[in-house]
């Protein structure tokens, strides 16, 4: 039996991903192990290997197809005997499509077979393109599945859908009366009228983190048309862009932030971090480690967290998450993005131990070759931009995160001190808060924590 | 305070016990009062024990046919004394039916006759009206007369025969629905003033039985609400079987003897006409129970006898809501419950549409059948909106066929631009049963398209519902 290569899951949350390449092709012999293809989802880049051993009958998917979804045939292994011609014949997906043109193909398909009248093939496009544009190609499952994301789907009467598309009006945003919110005729004649409110106008629902309306901004055509044709080069949005856009889009929507900056005296941290990087073996010339002050930071930000484990929170909705360890993100940027790897437990871990995990995250990150756990979750997030002499700046909370931390270069500023004016090294921080979960005086505490350790760096070791 | 509720419910036909549970449903304190009943004329005394009457009409025309389906039925016969005996019986079962519901929901029922006296009071008094014979027995354990509050109180007194001066009922020569569903010997003929659903229902019954029937009706078109084509397929039935019709005509009065009633006849075109029977049924419709019950004290508005409410049961009296027959036409058993479930859940404060009286069927259990829902071909024509009609046939249905009822027609009437259904139109075989599918279509805005993409049983009347909505688009595949 010819056997089925189905798209994997690279996290519990996956649903769909980019067949990014084929390490093989057509008639190529693989046994178990082998790395067969590479899948891109939003953030990660991973590598399929064969499962069982045989001769690659059909590649179904193309290199470079997007929104493949989690169990998709993406090609069939043919065992010892077994022709091409023997293999099942999964539902043709479409080739390397570009999401727009999807629906009006599906709706045509859809069409042709139902030997539809009339104007229906556009009745359909209209429907498809309002309800199930997330999932713009979910005709490149080769199962028949239900469009996946049922959040985005807006129940409308058929009648509705046809009244809509003939007043040109977008059926998602009609406010529904009907059961459940389904928009009915009357409301399609109310948003016609004008009477009726659209979604837009109205406000969003503070109470459901994530499911809040979000304003759109402007579409595609209407940036290009600002533009002379030949101005510009025009870069496809690759997962990974789409995901920063959407997440911080979100966090900017619906996570009320609150920025508060303190200065840091630094002349402690740095003695310290020349004598601990003195002390380093060496080894074949180089030495064991050389500690950064992002790895001072990175520690310290853990035990004020710890010290002030009311700030180490994270909203969820009709709750908050008190996080029983710092599980501090780090911001690495890559070209084209940004990950947030996670270094967990980080107030257990010392200074060499943070230095050499986050080394070895941000590698990979550059890489892409992190696996989804290692970049989800955690409840706060460093952002270090010093090295670029930035000297302060407010970061966008990464949700589900409660807060982060930005992080200004360290640099010789000119204080006063008791009447005296004197000299000494500082660094600037701002702590972007969630206001949802910790309030003004409670982030000012953990601030205040974290500036107390810094300063005195020996504290970190208590 | 024990007088004391959420909510009072007058009268406790298919309306009120329905408004009743459905307070009770929402946490209400809830009383319901009845003088007569329960469950109402449509328990009682309409929809369901004619439904059993026509049910043996049904068996027993079956009977007369038995030979064309291969078989022999022997020596039949009908016994009119057992035949409304069955329906009194199932009347009496779905009143008793009616007193543990609300019992299991436990509503009190108060006995008497009640007077709105002031917002949210009513005081019930003694039952001035002779009750209709042979009388259910009243339920056990009910309250009795005195003054009983709730902040929200649902006028749910349903309607009576309508009666037209100098044709006065008189329980003897000249009946209505009461005396026509209980008649102690088959008479030998009869004239039915109306043509209406329960005019036709008993025109359909007694003539099944052989008696000679004569229905009177004012306009030109028997079963008036119907849409027109489908009441001429009626009519030519119904003459096919002896029935004879006299259209666009007026009965001016009526003589009466003994054993017979005389109903002089003005015909429209001209000229008059006299016709003679053992009885004449009075069945020109319903007038509304709105005496007696304090609403003018109240203030409470009427027009053309009815209760006025704004979809959702509101009177122009904060306090006083109204529902089903009271509340205006259409005057169906399933319109007052309906209007009772929206009136309750518009108090409880949920969120619901108004009763849509345009999506309200009506089905008359003649035979043949009728059913129908939305407009009529000449109304939506008159909108003057451009409409797609589909027509189809009983004879091109293979279970039509195969049951021996090859007569019927479904017709669909879709708004050409959008492709709303816009009314449904059934003759025949169980489309009574069927005309649901329709309203449900209806309900749910469905278009063509939708329901040419339904996949409909074969083999079933039901196909023939398809067929219709295909043929309307030129498509229809069995004609």
């Amino acid at each position: 039996m010819p056997i089925n290569i189905t798209m994997p899951a690279l996290s519990p949350t996956m649903e769909e991903g980019t067949l990014a390449k084929w390490h093989v092709k057509e008639g190529d012999t693989v046994s178990s192990g082998d790395v067969i293809a590479e899948i891109e989802t939003d953030k990660a880049t991973m590598e399929v290997e064969a499962v069982d051993e045989g001769k690659i009958g059909k590649i179904v998917v193309a290199e470079g197809t997007e929104n493949v979804k989690v169990n998709a045939v993406i090609a069939v292994l043919l065992q010892d005997g077994e022709s091409a011609d023997a293999a099942p014949a999964p539902t043709p997906a479409p080739k390397a499509a570009a999401p727009e043109p999807a629906p009006k193909a599906e709706a045509a398909a859809t069409a042709e077979a139902g030997g539809l009248m009339r104007e229906n093939s556009a009745t359909q496009a209209g429907a498809a393109s309002s309800s199930a544009s997330s999932s713009a190609s979910s005709s490149a499952s080769a199962k028949a599945e239900a469009p996946s994301n049922g959040s985005d789907r807006t129940f409308a009467s058929p009648l509705a859908r046809r009244l809509a598309k003939d007043a040109n009006i977008e059926i998602s945003t009609i406010p529904g009366s009907g059961p459940h919110g389904r928009v009915v005729k009357a409301d399609v004649e109310a948003a016609k009228s004008g009477k009726g409110a659209t979604k837009a106008a109205q406000a969003p629902t503070p109470a459901s983190p994530g499911g809040a309306t979000l304003a759109a901004g402007m579409t595609k055509a209407q940036v290009l048309g600002l533009y002379p044709e030949d101005s510009y080069a025009l870069i496809p949005n690759d997962g990974m862009r789409k995901t920063v856009a959407a997440r911080l889009t979100e966090a900017k929507q619906t996570v009320p932030h609150f920025y508060l900056t303190l200065d840091c005296r630094i002349d402690a941290l740095m003695e310290a971090r020349e004598q601990l990087n003195a002390a380093a073996a060496v080894k074949d010339g180089k030495p064991a480690y050389k500690l950064s002050v992002n790895d001072f930071v990175m520690k310290a930000w853990a035990h004020a967290l710890i010290k002030v484990p009311a700030a180490n929170a994270t909203w969820a909705g009709d709750a908050i998450l008190l996080h029983k360890h710092a599980d501090v993100a780090v911001a690495v940027a890559v070209p084209g993005g940004l990950f947030t790897p996670v270094v967990r437990s980080c107030e257990t871990k010392s200074l060499r131990q943070i230095s050499e995990e986050v080394k070895d995250l941000a590698g990979r990150a550059r890489n892409k070759k992190l696996a989804p756990h290692e970049y989800q979750g955690g409840s706060t997030a460093v952002s270090n931009l010093g090295m670029f002499g930035i000297k302060h700046f407010a970061a966008v909370i990464n949700p589900p995160h409660g807060t982060i931390l930005a992080v200004g270069a360290g640099e010789e500023r000119v204080y006063a001190d008791k009447g005296q004016v004197k000299i000494g090294q500082f660094m600037t921080v701002t702590l972007s808060c969630d206001h949802r979960s910790v309030d003004g005086a409670l982030g000012a505490e953990l601030l205040a924590a974290f500036k107390a350790i810094v300063e005195t760096p020996i504290m970190m070791l208590a | 305070m024990a007088n004391s509720y959420d909510l009072i419910v007058i009268g406790a036909g298919p309306g009120g016990y329905i408004a009743a549970i459905r307070g009770a449903q929402l946490g209400m304190k809830v009383a319901i009062v009845e003088r007569e009943h329960m469950a109402g004329i449509c328990s009682n005394w309409g929809c369901i024990p004619t439904k059993a009457l026509l049910r043996s009409a049904e068996v027993y025309s079956h009977m007369e046919h038995a030979a064309s389906y291969g078989l022999n039925a022997g020596n039949y016969s009908a016994d009119i004394t057992a035949v409304v005996q069955r329906s009194r019986g199932i009347a009496g079962q779905m009143n008793n039916g009616v007193q543990f519901l609300m019992k299991k929901n436990k509503v009190d029922i108060i006995w008497g006759e009640a007077k709105l006296t002031k917002p949210g009071e009513i005081v019930v008094g003694k039952i001035t009206k002779k009750p209709v014979e042979p009388q259910h027995p009243p339920p056990k354990n009910t309250l009795g007369e005195g003054t009983y509050t709730a902040k929200n109180i649902i006028v749910a007194t349903g309607a009576r025969p309508r009666v037209l001066p100098g044709i006065e009922p008189d329980s003897d020569r000249i009946w209505t629905y009461f005396e026509a569903m209980i008649p102690r010997t088959m008479p030998k003929s009869l004239a039915i003033m109306g043509s209406g659903a329960i005019g036709i229902e008993f025109a359909s019954f007694y003539r099944t039985f052989g008696v000679e029937v004569t229905v009177i009706e004012l306009l030109p078109q028997i079963l008036p609400v119907e849409d027109a084509e489908i009441a001429e397929h009626v009519r030519k039935r119904l003459e096919k079987r002896g029935i004879k019709f006299l259209t666009d005509a007026k009965v001016t009065r009526v003589d009466k003897t003994a054993t017979s009633v005389t109903a002089h006849i003005e015909l429209k075109g001209g000229g008059t006409q006299q016709i003679t029977a053992n009885h004449l049924i009075s069945a020109v419709g319903v007038q509304c129970n709105t005496e007696n019950l304090g609403l003018e004290g109240l203030g409470v508005k009427l027009e053309r006898g009815a209760i006025v409410t704004d979809g959702f049961g509101r009177t122009n009296v904060a306090g006083v809501w109204a529902i089903g027959d009271v509340a205006g036409p259409p005057m169906l058993a399933h319109k007052a419950e309906h209007e009772a479930v929206v009136t309750v859940e518009t108090i409880a404060g949920l969120h619901v549409h108004a009763l849509d009286k345009s999506k309200v069927p009506g089905c008359t259990y003649c035979d043949p059948q009728v059913a129908s829902v939305g407009m009529t071909e000449a109304k939506a024509r008159e909108t003057g909106r451009e409409i797609k009609v589909g027509k189809f046939p009983f004879i091109g249905n293979g279970k039509a066929i195969a049951l021996g009822e090859p007569e019927g027609l479904v017709k669909t009437i879709f708004d050409a631009k959008t492709g709303e259904l816009i009314g449904a139109h059934l003759v025949g075989a169980e489309v009574t049963e069927l005309i649901q599918g329709f309203v449900v279509a209806m309900n749910l805005e469905t278009t063509e398209e939708d329901l040419i993409h339904t996949i409909f049983p074969h083999p079933t009347l039901s196909e023939t519902m398809k067929e219709s909505v295909l043929a309307a688009y030129g498509r229809a595949l069995n004609v």
